[in-house]
């Protein structure tokens, strides 16, 4: 499966995905990148970091630049999640027992940066770059696996892993996305390539061409990744580069988190500006946006236009997105909106008509006559919740060496042990999304296997 | 559509907490789902879902098996009008006679499944699970044509309670309910489920007589008291135009149901491919050692004779019952293969192998599949060390 040859001094592995699946939801974003003004509003979620305590740092009225601590995770406090932009801080919304679900920012029309020192991370040290990364609020971009929580500083990665194209439904195109940002992003990977002794891979998908930004870079392993989704998963390539085993940590960020780590470098400021895709079968004029981290979701919906009916709005992708309200905000990790409509409606007996506008990877609806057709996927969810029965059928959509029901059954039945021999370490919810979509009998995957992690991050406590 | 959702609507206040008939609410839930599939949509995990369930699911299998059911209907006629020597009797008649005998068993076997699965989901608070659908329409296909209809009830009870409720519903069963039916009778009543006189209706009305030489023993049942020369030839026995029980004579409609289920994704090709070839392997050797009529049956033909299509395509793959794990499906299926013909060829007191042989790997399939999952993790270990 693995085959290397080296090209330019670099060694290329040439990695060839067989199971999975391309679900063909309508609604690709069309090549075009639309700027709008700044968001009046702002937000960052202590919710889109799973794991972190938040520790408030600012209070409602407060002045705040782009670049100054918000709020700090209270387990390690040395993480601090920084303003986007400058403004006012406007409310600090809270949910059930007090949850802080949303610190919101009134931004200012021009930004107004923190200056922090422009520097070479070829120059520095690990420490430097480090420091330098963790009190401009760039630090939480990086995240690490086991868990898929954000990086601890104090750990020493054995690989850092940047998967430069995204294969899930409607994803945005980094190839697009990232035009013209050379020289930011190679800065933003000379700081990643101090932050471990081991390899920074980046990923790129084999099947197309892949932007200069990429092909050019230097210091990097490049891999090729071939086949459908979830080859673009952070999980699935490190399970077939270097798996993590037990007490084992890769650190992973994204192509256009990695600018923002450059520009911190090369201009000395917490630029989290990125371009968004706004997909999905309800949007009018799919297409792409320059906006900003936490940026509310309304004006750039409100441009692209909605149909009519009922909408589900989703930070992200279909399968393993969060559902945000209509002026909710684009999540921390995110540059992709889809909006999907809602699907309330009762089907008389639809469990036996032919159903040929009805998708299925079985064949067990006639929609296999039509192969290539583009669906309008709602939320329904066709069926109720039932027993594992089926077997064989996640597998068939699971990339790795790993047995996917056994594991959700040993995390049901929290057996520990079980899930460590299992493979746990090696995934994370958005891994379990395809099986939780094709499941015949609606089991809850993603949720179990976020169960089954925070079960072992305490026991490990 | 309308009435229905709005007499569903008017009703459903009795059935929720606090109406009156609130104990019935699984009742009430397994028609309402039935009629509508709900209008409940994501709301943890992928936000969009395969438009498959497992009602869609177990009625495909249902639809597989209608090429048994309606050959085994045909046959039924076909054996009973030979029986009498009464040559002119038409496709219709055979079929219609077979009707007549078949659909009181379906009716039965689902009334009584359906029934006690009611009555557990009401006691146990559960929602009533798809699964029955399936093994009401199994169980007949495995009996015999003169049944007593009273043991289609009573086995059929046996097998909901004790074969699945008991290990707490659908998808927990350690053996296949269809199969634990027979398994009761085989055991319970053996006069009635075996030897020569249960396979064909030999029903008189008054003038009529058995054709001379009349056994009324299945193909099996002749080769294990050595009539080698009654046996059927291969090309008949595939057809299916012999005695056995209801569903399970036509390898070819055995076949049709297989394309249908592995072409939709639903049943194993993996387990019914390795049955087959299990069966060869295990009739092969026999061949060759050739000590007895039923080890001079060539390989293929024993793949025809008796329950083995049968049991290979619709019993085996049951996904609960059956290993779990693709490499485990292979060496489940290949051993249900070998002891079905084992179980033919040495022990005359069991012409047919096929059920012993499934529910034994039933039980089984549990250490098969720990076993692979053993290797699985031997190899992440391993991966480690390096």
């Amino acid at each position: 499966m693995l085959s290397l040859f080296s090209t330019f001094s670099r060694m290329l592995a040439y990695i060839k995905i067989k199971k999975g699946l391309n679900i063909k939801l309508a609604g690709e974003a069309d090549k075009i990148l639309t700027n709008l003004p700044l968001p009046g509003t702002i937000a960052l979620k202590p919710t889109d970091f799973t794991g972190v305590v938040p520790g408030l740092l600012v209070s409602p009225g407060d002045e705040v630049k782009a670049g100054t601590p918000l709020f700090c995770d209270k387990n390690n406090e040395a993480v601090k999640f920084c303003s986007p932009v400058s403004g006012e801080v406007a409310e600090i919304k809270r949910g059930e027992k007090r949850k802080i679900l949303e610190i919101k920012i009134l931004a200012d029309k021009e930004i107004n940066y923190i200056p922090f020192n422009k520097a070479d991370p070829g120059n520095l040290s690990r420490e430097e770059v480090i420091d330098a990364l963790l009190g401009s609020g760039v630090w939480p971009l990086i995240r690490q696996r086991p868990f898929g929580i954000i990086a601890n500083p104090a750990d020493k990665p054995k690989a850092v892993f940047i998967s430069a194209f995204d294969s899930n439904p409607l994803a945005p195109d980094n190839n697009f996305m990232m035009q013209d940002c050379a020289e930011d992003f190679q800065t933003g990977l000379n700081a990643l390539i101090k932050l471990t002794e081991g390899k920074v891979h980046l990923n790129i998908n084999a099947r197309v061409r892949s932007s200069d930004v990429f092909t050019s870079a230097k210091g990097v392993q490049i891999n090729k990744f071939s086949g459908p989704h979830p080859a673009g998963n952070i999980g699935v390539q490190v399970h077939h580069i270097d798996p993590v085993n037990k007490g084992e940590v890769v650190w992973y960020i994204s192509p256009q988190d990695v600018l923002i780590a450059g520009r911190l470098f090369n201009h000395g400021k917490f630029d989290a500006s990125k371009t968004v895709a706004l997909t999905g079968p309800q949007v009018k004029t799919p297409k792409y946006y320059k906006t900003i981290i936490g940026a509310s979701v309304k004006n750039m919906i409100d441009d692209a236009g909605l149909k009519d009916g009922e909408s589900r709005i989703i930070s992200g992708n279909v399968l393993s997105g969060k559902q945000i309200s209509q002026d909710g905000f684009l999540s921390f990790y995110d540059s992709h909106i889809t909006v999907i409509p809602e699907g309330h409606v009762p089907e008389f007996i639809g469990w036996l008509k032919p159903g040929l506008d009805k998708f299925s990877v079985s064949r067990t609806f006639f929609s296999w006559l039509a192969p290539d057709k583009i669906y309008h996927f709602n939320t329904n969810m066709h069926g109720e919740e039932r027993p594992f029965v089926v077997t064989g059928e996640y597998e068939k959509v699971f990339p790795m060496d790993i047995y996917p029901v056994q594991l959700l059954k040993s995390i049901l039945t929290e057996d520990i042990e079980m899930m460590e021999s299992l493979g746990i370490y090696e995934v994370v919810e958005e891994d379990f999304a395809l099986c939780e979509f094709i499941c015949t009998s609606k089991i809850p995957s993603q949720q179990i296997i976020r169960k089954g992690l925070d079960t072992i991050r305490k026991e490990l406590g | 559509m309308r009435p229905i959702r709005n007499f569903l609507q008017k009703i459903k206040p009795h059935f929720d907490k606090g109406g009156k008939l609130e104990k019935f609410y699984p009742a009430y839930n397994a028609f309402e789902t039935f009629f509508f599939v709900p209008g409940e949509t994501t709301h943890t995990g992928a936000h969009i879902r395969d438009a498959v369930d497992l009602k869609r699911t177990m009625i495909l299998v249902v639809m597989s098996l209608t090429p048994c059911l309606l050959f085994g209907m045909w046959n039924a006629g076909y054996q009973h009008y030979k029986a009498l020597g009464i040559t002119d009797a038409s496709l219709l008649d055979n079929f219609i006679f077979g009707l007549k005998k078949v659909l009181p068993i379906v009716v039965v076997s689902y009334a009584s499944g359906l029934g006690t699965e009611f009555t557990f989901a009401i006691i146990r608070k559960h929602t009533i699970n798809e699964g029955f659908l399936v093994s009401g329409m199994l169980i007949p296909l495995v009996m015999p044509i003169d049944i007593p209809l009273w043991m289609v009830a009573v086995s059929t009870i046996f097998a909901v309670v004790i074969g699945k409720e008991v290990f707490g519903g659908t998808g927990m069963n350690v053996l296949n309910p269809a199969l634990t039916a027979r398994a009761f009778l085989f055991f319970a009543y053996p006069t009635k489920m075996s030897g020569n006189e249960v396979w064909i209706n030999t029903d008189m009305a008054p003038g009529q007589q058995l054709v001379d030489g009349f056994s009324g023993a299945t193909p099996l049942g002749d080769a294990a008291a050595g009539y080698a020369d009654k046996i059927p030839g291969i090309w008949e026995s595939f057809i299916g135009a012999i005695p056995g029980s209801i569903g399970e004579t036509s390898t070819l409609a055995c076949l049709i149901g297989a394309v249908i289920l592995i072409y939709t994704g639903i049943g194993s090709w993996r387990i019914m491919l390795s049955v087959f070839l299990g069966g060869l392997a295990m009739s092969a050797i026999f061949n060759s050692v050739g000590a007895n009529t039923l080890m001079q049956i060539s390989p293929l033909h024993h793949i025809v004779l008796g329950g083995f299509a049968f049991g290979a395509v619709f019993m085996a793959t049951d996904p609960v019952t059956a290993a779990q794990t693709n490499t485990g499906k292979y060496i489940y299926g290949f051993l249900i293969g070998m002891f079905a013909i084992m179980i033919r060829v040495v022990n005359p007191a069991y012409p047919e192998g096929m059920m012993l042989a499934i529910l034994f790997m039933n039980v089984m399939a549990p250490l098969i599949d720990h076993y692979v999952v053993r290797a699985n993790i031997r190899r992440r270990l391993k991966r480690v060390k390096n």
